[in-house]
């Protein structure tokens, strides 16, 4: 059977199984379990309205379960152990984690990570406030915003191709094919740098590549949010004489700071999770290591599955304190 | 906004232009890599995408007619002819008969062959050779010429990747390959997550909060942690890597988005709407398929652009959960990657496989931006 035959099936299968499963349970408890009438007929409903939520609930819940609960627990579970070839499972305590401390990889991911985490949100916000209040004043503002927004439907490894591209380097004699190097010769360069073998400042090109991406999103966010600020505020504000700088980081930043902080956070969680940018452009070579990659090189290369769940676990550690904050947010919200 | 008294017309013209520098900065990648996947290889590797959509100067390598094309005129053997056809539009500046040195002549100046003979070439790239012997050999005399050609696109690389099936480079079973993974893990994940977004929104039951929290706090769970216990799992219970297990993944992973879009969108929809129906003694399944599935359209859709996006540009999980030693089930950004890995210098084919991958969301994405906006609007935890 041809894949896509096989696809079409699955998507028949799949939502008529899922529209069958709903109503027939719905069915089955109105129906056969608690029908709405005779002498119980009151206390019928009520406990069909009971069970009811639980039914329609009942697939999320399940995916939602296997597909990301249970894997933060398993996770935890084999960076606690090892793998015995032929015997299962060893116990191994926090050995994983003692061994991937020990290892240089592991702390020149960790700090190129830091790096991306204070560069790559602070970059993509500003530029995106940067953009949404620029725009915000002119005609042809959308389409400005259309195409600087257009990166985001673009894949990371489809980015890397084109970023690659601009960071192309031939030798001195030849032409220059990436536009970098190109400009760089241009205003005065003598030789053409292959910028992405330069220990330490490759990991910022690479950066370049997700903001670049993330710009985007960035502007759709505050860009709304600027459009939501009383008018009021900054009528007061200009009748007082404030100019426009002022207005603008006096009077309207101020009023949107909590979508900035919303934007950043969103973006920092990207940011931990980027893995196809650093894969596909140099696989953690010079010295550009990330941890998403570092635990990909782990699993998949080194077969270790130990060090890599301990690596992941040390992912999933990072993003935790936004995730409270997140929850915390929420409920908030709810009450 | 766009009149307040404090904006003078010199931070106007300061505004338009920077609005412009930025926009620029933004598409000259992507603009790099189209033009560059309508060039030819020489072409790229030999001047910048750039320079393309100008005339330019290039020095090119061509070849007189075989000496089996001779003529004797008047006791002198002859072979004439152009080195570029009639519809090209070429200037020659300088010419040459050697590789040392090839921009020596000036047109219509003669040289004199290595072999025998002697040429002249004229600015149209019309060339004369005359010999008093006859001119042996096999193949034409090598002439170099420095020339001003206009600008030059070609659509062979969009053939070689998509049409020519026997190419290492194709891109066309990875191309359907993808929209297989993609569809499925559209659509299925949206109707899960509907059903579970209306009991959130709409019906009341111990624990809502407390799974509404989850949901939350699942948003933000990194996939990388499910990658070795999911893949455990679906080789335990015979799945093992292929369609399936991806489209159970991307299932999954994209749940909590789901829901969460969903339920804050059902949830805004009007009370009285709901329990009217109530009241009118529609059951709860009417009500979700008659009342709230339409009206969450817009929902749907933005969560549906997100799914399609993200499934359609995603490695990870594709080369985790399908793709297997045979490289049948191979998507397209996984082909990206080996060939930046084994045709890392072969632009052409790169850039076009790119945009092969590029297009559709591109298209989707332009078309859907309003959803797409909407979308990301809400799904931003406040």
């Amino acid at each position: 059977m041809t894949p896509a035959l096989q696809g079409l099936l699955t998507i028949a299968i799949g939502v008529s199984g899922c529209v069958g499963y709903f109503y027939l349970s719905n069915l089955f408890l109105d129906k056969v379990l608690f029908p709405p009438r005779g002498p119980n007929a009151g206390q019928n409903i009520n406990r069909a309205n009971l069970i009811r939520p639980w039914l329609f609930l009942f697939p999320a819940l399940a995916a939602l379960g296997l597909y990301l609960a249970y894997p933060v627990v398993e996770t935890l579970r084999l960076s606690l152990t090892e793998r015995v070839p032929g015997s299962g499972y060893r116990w191994v305590g926090l050995d994983n984690y003692t061994q991937m401390a020990a290892e240089p990889k592991f702390w020149e991911a960790m700090r190129n990570n830091m790096f991306w985490l204070i560069v790559v949100p602070a970059m993509s916000t500003a530029f995106g406030l940067l953009v949404a209040q620029l725009t915000d004043r002119i005609r042809w503002g959308n389409f400005a915003k259309s195409l600087i927004f257009m990166p985001m439907a673009i894949s990371f490894v489809g980015a890397s191709v084109i970023w690659k591209l601009v960071y192309d380097a031939r030798p001195t004699e030849q032409d220059q094919i990436g536009i970098l190097n190109a400009l760089y010769i241009f205003f005065g360069g003598t030789e053409p740098n292959t910028w992405l073998t330069i220990p330490f400042w490759n990991s910022f090109f690479l950066m370049v590549v997700l903001i670049w991406i993330q710009t985007g999103f960035a502007m759709v966010i505050l860009s709304a949010a600027l459009r939501g600020i009383p008018e009021e505020t900054i009528e007061a504000a200009i009748l007082d004489g404030a100019n426009p700088f002022q207005i603008f980081f006096r009077i309207k930043v101020p009023q949107i700071k909590t979508t900035i902080l919303v934007v950043w956070t969103t973006i920092t969680i990207t940011v931990l999770k980027v893995f196809d940018i650093v894969f596909a452009m140099t696989n953690g070579q010079w010295e550009t290591q990330v941890l998403a990659n570092y635990m990909y090189d782990k699993l998949f290369r080194a077969n270790d599955w130990g060090v890599g769940s301990a690596s992941a676990m040390v992912i999933m550690l990072l993003v935790t304190p936004i995730l409270v904050w997140n929850v915390r947010n929420a409920r908030k919200e709810m009450e | 906004m766009s009149d307040i008294a404090g904006t003078k017309p010199a931070l106007r013209g300061v505004v338009h232009l920077s609005v412009i520098f930025l926009v620029i900065l933004w598409v000259i990648p992507t603009l790099g890599l189209l033009i560059s996947s309508f060039r030819t290889a020489d072409q790229i590797s030999s001047s910048g995408w750039w320079r393309s959509l100008f005339p330019s100067e290039q020095n090119l390598t061509l070849r007189s007619a075989a000496p089996e094309a001779q003529v004797l005129e008047n006791g002198v053997y002859v072979i004439q002819g152009a080195l570029f056809g009639e519809d090209e539009q070429v200037t020659i500046s300088r010419w040459g008969i050697s590789s040392r040195d090839v921009g020596v002549f000036e047109p219509g100046e003669t040289a004199e062959l290595r072999r025998g003979g002697i040429i002249t070439v004229d600015e149209a790239g019309n060339y004369r050779m005359e010999n008093s012997e006859e001119f042996t050999g096999k193949r034409g005399a090598r002439i170099f010429v420095t020339a001003e050609l206009p600008p030059e696109f070609t659509l062979d690389n969009y053939r070689k990747i998509l049409l020519d099936q026997t190419s290492t480079d194709s891109m066309a079973k990875a191309f359907f390959n993808t929209l297989t993974v993609t569809i499925p893990a559209t659509i299925i994940p949206i109707l899960v997550a509907a059903f579970a977004a209306y009991a959130l929104a709409w019906m009341d039951f111990p624990g809502r909060a407390l799974l509404i929290a989850a949901v939350v706090g699942l948003l933000v769970v990194p996939l990388q942690l499910a990658l070795i216990p999911l893949l455990k799992f679906h080789l335990s219970i015979g799945i093992g890597k292929g369609y399936l297990g991806v489209w159970l993944a991307h299932t999954g992973f994209g749940m909590p988005l789901a829901i969460y879009l969903l339920r804050n969108y059902m949830a805004g929809l009007p009370r009285d709407l709901i329990e009217n129906a109530r009241v009118d003694g529609a059951t709860e399944f009417q009500i979700f398929t008659k009342l709230i599935l339409p009206l969450s359209f817009p929902a749907l859709a933005s969560f549906a652009i997100f799914q399609f996006l993200w499934t359609w540009n995603d490695l990870l999980v594709a080369k985790v959960f399908l793709i297997d030693a045979t490289g049948q089930t191979t998507v397209m950004t996984n082909r990206i990657v080996e060939l930046l890995g084994t045709r890392g210098g072969n632009w052409e084919i790169l850039a076009t496989a790119a945009f092969v991958s590029i297009f559709v969301p591109l298209v989707v994405f332009f078309a859907m931006q309003k959803y797409l906006v909407r979308g990301l609007l809400a799904g931003s935890v406040k």
